[in-house]
């Protein structure tokens, strides 16, 4: 706000009524969330931690330490040494640097995927909403894919496509590719339906029939005027979709379905202790956090985007 | 009413053949050998023609429609036949579905293994109805207290804590630690006296919680904002008007007709927490359907893994359609026809 004393003499023209944007209503309503701003905290932290902590904690993650073999990672017990703190497994791989890059891969499965069901939902919901003769067909594959049973599915398609994408991508690109795209490609539903159901409603009102009116062509209505209002469900969506997708991972890699074991992920590395869980708990039970603390975060987030969207909440 | 069954249930017919042959399309390109089992002393002139009987060169479209008849009509059939101790036609003459592995019939091994699951998930899911409604109703009426508070992060930990977690921590207390319960359920116990039954409680308590902690989230979330949307209706008031006892107002007037939703959210989550018991059956070692589908996998055993598959989508269907279905009749507003 300016402190010009002109501007000040202006009625109504207080810091109440300054103008705002809409997503400065947003996030000014996102920040009374008390849980949605604690897990955007522990989220970040948990981003910065694995991005860069690799560089500072320098212990390699496949490093083979005979001496640390089942190291203990409490500190109270007699094999626990500060140079391995959240202990090490039965090879002697320091747990804490596997936690660090697993936690790379884990949490860029959960967005990539992300990223591809929401592409796909999104598209076919604006679709199937804007053009009444897509709706039928588009709506009954959607119904479809939600009947098809999604776990045991995931399984058998990773089962059988890693040996032939592994020859072309690589050991560790190919299961990484598989992973994302089948999991990206089995959730994208609950994303279109809910965008076909605001698109259904938006395109009845009268910004659009103007912008119908001047002659503007359907697609720059879909981009210009249909998108930007769908965007709030799309991003509640988007953290849903990041935990499921997650969580989705995390339980591939725990049935021994998942990454090689040379590739950590934090399911994987949870899976790898999990024969060892009466000698070094810790090994199981750090990557079991991180996963927790990751999902329970990212829906706190959604919890406060949602709410924070809601214009009907907003300004309470 | 019965038209609108008939209705659905002649669509699910589309959906469902639909669905098999996806599961048929992608399994079709797994590189299996329904001989990989056999012993290495078998001569491969003898391999070519076991696969050749078990119809395993045959063309695509035909192992697919033998596989429906296996699957709609042969094996219903012979879980017929079994049951009642008849004969029905033709019944040795029939080609049954053989799993690759154990060379018996998928029917057995499924009917073999259903009995656990169905203990595990059925119990699990009765827990979390117990747990989840009393919690929701709470909440809903104590809004914003801090029972409410208690409850929603509850319904956040069972969300976002995954069931090979809760598992495995159940595990690393009750028996590594305290040694209170197996670590590994035991299905060949069989329950004779108050004895062998406690055994047979303590060793499903686990399993059975941690699906009932799981599920039982998200049905509380949903009772509480059920209850809520009925709060302020006007039928309530009107209660409160009349003079009733605010108990009756809210176990009476409110719950049932908050129950309505919940009701159908129940009967759409029997299938995902039979998507659900895989995981923890695995974590328990409890030898259910999805331990059986796990093993199937692993071992390449296609037609186990495709009848698996399927019956996962089947109860998926059919549980979508008796959700509708209750929705109609539990709620006079809405009629189908």
């Amino acid at each position: 706000m300016s402190s010009e004393p002109a501007q000040l003499n202006i009625p109504g023209h207080t810091e109440e009524h300054q103008h705002r944007s809409l997503w400065m209503d947003v996030w000014i309503q996102y920040r009374k969330h008390k849980g949605a701003m604690l897990g955007t905290i522990i989220l970040l932290f948990l981003i910065l931690a694995v991005t860069f902590g690799p560089m500072i904690y320098t212990v390699s993650a496949d490093e083979i330490n005979l001496q640390a073999i089942n190291a203990s990672g409490l500190p109270w017990q007699e094999n626990f040494s500060w140079s391995h703190p959240f202990g090490a497994d039965n090879l002697g791989r320091d747990t804490l640097a596997r936690c660090l890059v697993g936690g790379r891969i884990s949490i860029a499965v959960g967005l990539s995927a992300m990223l591809i069901a929401l592409v796909v939902g999104t598209t076919v919901g604006i679709l199937a909403g804007y053009y009444p003769m897509l709706d039928g067909p588009l709506m009954r594959i959607t119904d479809m894919f939600f009947a098809l049973p999604l776990l045991p599915l995931l399984l058998v398609v990773i089962l059988l496509f890693r040996d032939s994408l592994r020859q072309i991508f690589g050991p560790e690109w190919g299961i990484f590719i598989l992973i994302v795209s089948v999991i990206g490609i089995l959730n994208w539903m609950p994303t279109a339906r809910v965008v076909r159901g605001d698109v259904l409603a938006l395109k009845e009102q009268e910004f659009v029939t103007a912008a119908v009116s001047i002659g503007t062509r359907s697609q720059n209505i879909l981009l210009r005027h249909i998108f930007p209002n769908v965007l709030s469900p799309i991003m509640v969506s988007a953290t849903l979709g990041i935990a499921n997708a997650i969580l989705t991972e995390s339980a591939l890699s725990f049935l021994g379905l998942g990454f090689p074991s040379d590739f950590p992920t934090w399911g994987r590395v949870l899976f790898d202790g999990l024969n060892f869980i009466q000698i070094t708990p810790m090994l199981v039970f750090w990557p079991g956090l991180l996963i927790s603390l990751t999902v329970l975060s990212v829906n706190f987030i959604g919890n406060g985007l949602r709410d924070a969207l809601d214009p009907r909440l907003r300004g309470r | 009413m019965s038209r609108y069954i008939v209705r659905r249930l002649l669509t699910a017919i589309p959906t469902l053949l639909v669905i098999s042959f996806v599961i048929f399309v992608i399994l079709d390109q797994a590189p299996s050998d329904p001989t990989g089992n056999l012993p290495m002393t078998i001569p491969p002139e003898v391999r070519e023609q076991i696969r050749e009987t078990m119809g395993y060169n045959d063309p695509f479209v035909i192992k697919y429609v033998k596989w429906l008849r296996q699957f709609f009509v042969y094996e219903p059939l012979n879980i017929l036949e079994d049951s009642l101790n008849i004969t029905i036609g033709d019944s040795e003459g029939r080609l049954r579905l053989r799993s690759y592995a154990t060379r018996g019939p998928v029917v057995d091994l499924i009917i073999e293994r259903m009995p656990q699951t169905l203990w595990v998930v059925g119990s699990s899911f009765i827990l979390s109805i117990i747990i989840a409604i009393p919690i929701g109703v709470l909440s809903a009426y104590k809004q914003y207290s801090w029972f409410d508070q208690l409850g929603t992060l509850f319904a956040m930990l069972g969300f976002s804590v995954p069931t090979f977690f809760t598992g495995i921590l159940c595990i690393l207390i009750f028996s590594v630690r305290l040694g209170w319960f197996p670590s590994i359920y035991d299905t060949t116990h069989k329950v004779t006296d108050w004895a062998s039954f406690v055994v047979q409680i303590k060793q499903s308590i686990m399993p059975v919680a941690v699906l009932a902690f799981a599920s039982a989230a998200q049905l509380s979330q949903f009772t509480r904002s059920a209850v809520l949307d009925n709060l302020n209706q006007d039928y309530v008031r009107t209660a409160r008007a009349k003079g009733l006892h605010e108990r009756v107002v809210i176990l009476v007037h409110v719950l049932r007709n908050s129950l309505i939703p919940v009701v159908t959210l129940i009967a759409l989550g029997i299938p995902t927490i039979f998507g659900g018991a895989i995981i923890t059956e695995q974590i328990f070692r409890v030898n259910g359907l999805g331990q059986l589908l796990i093993i199937a996998i692993q071992g390449n055993d296609i037609p186990l893994v495709q009848t698996l598959t399927f019956i996962f989508a089947v109860l998926i269907v059919l549980f979508n359609i008796i959700a509708d279905v209750l929705y109609g009749i539990l709620d006079p507003r809405i009629r189908y026809d």
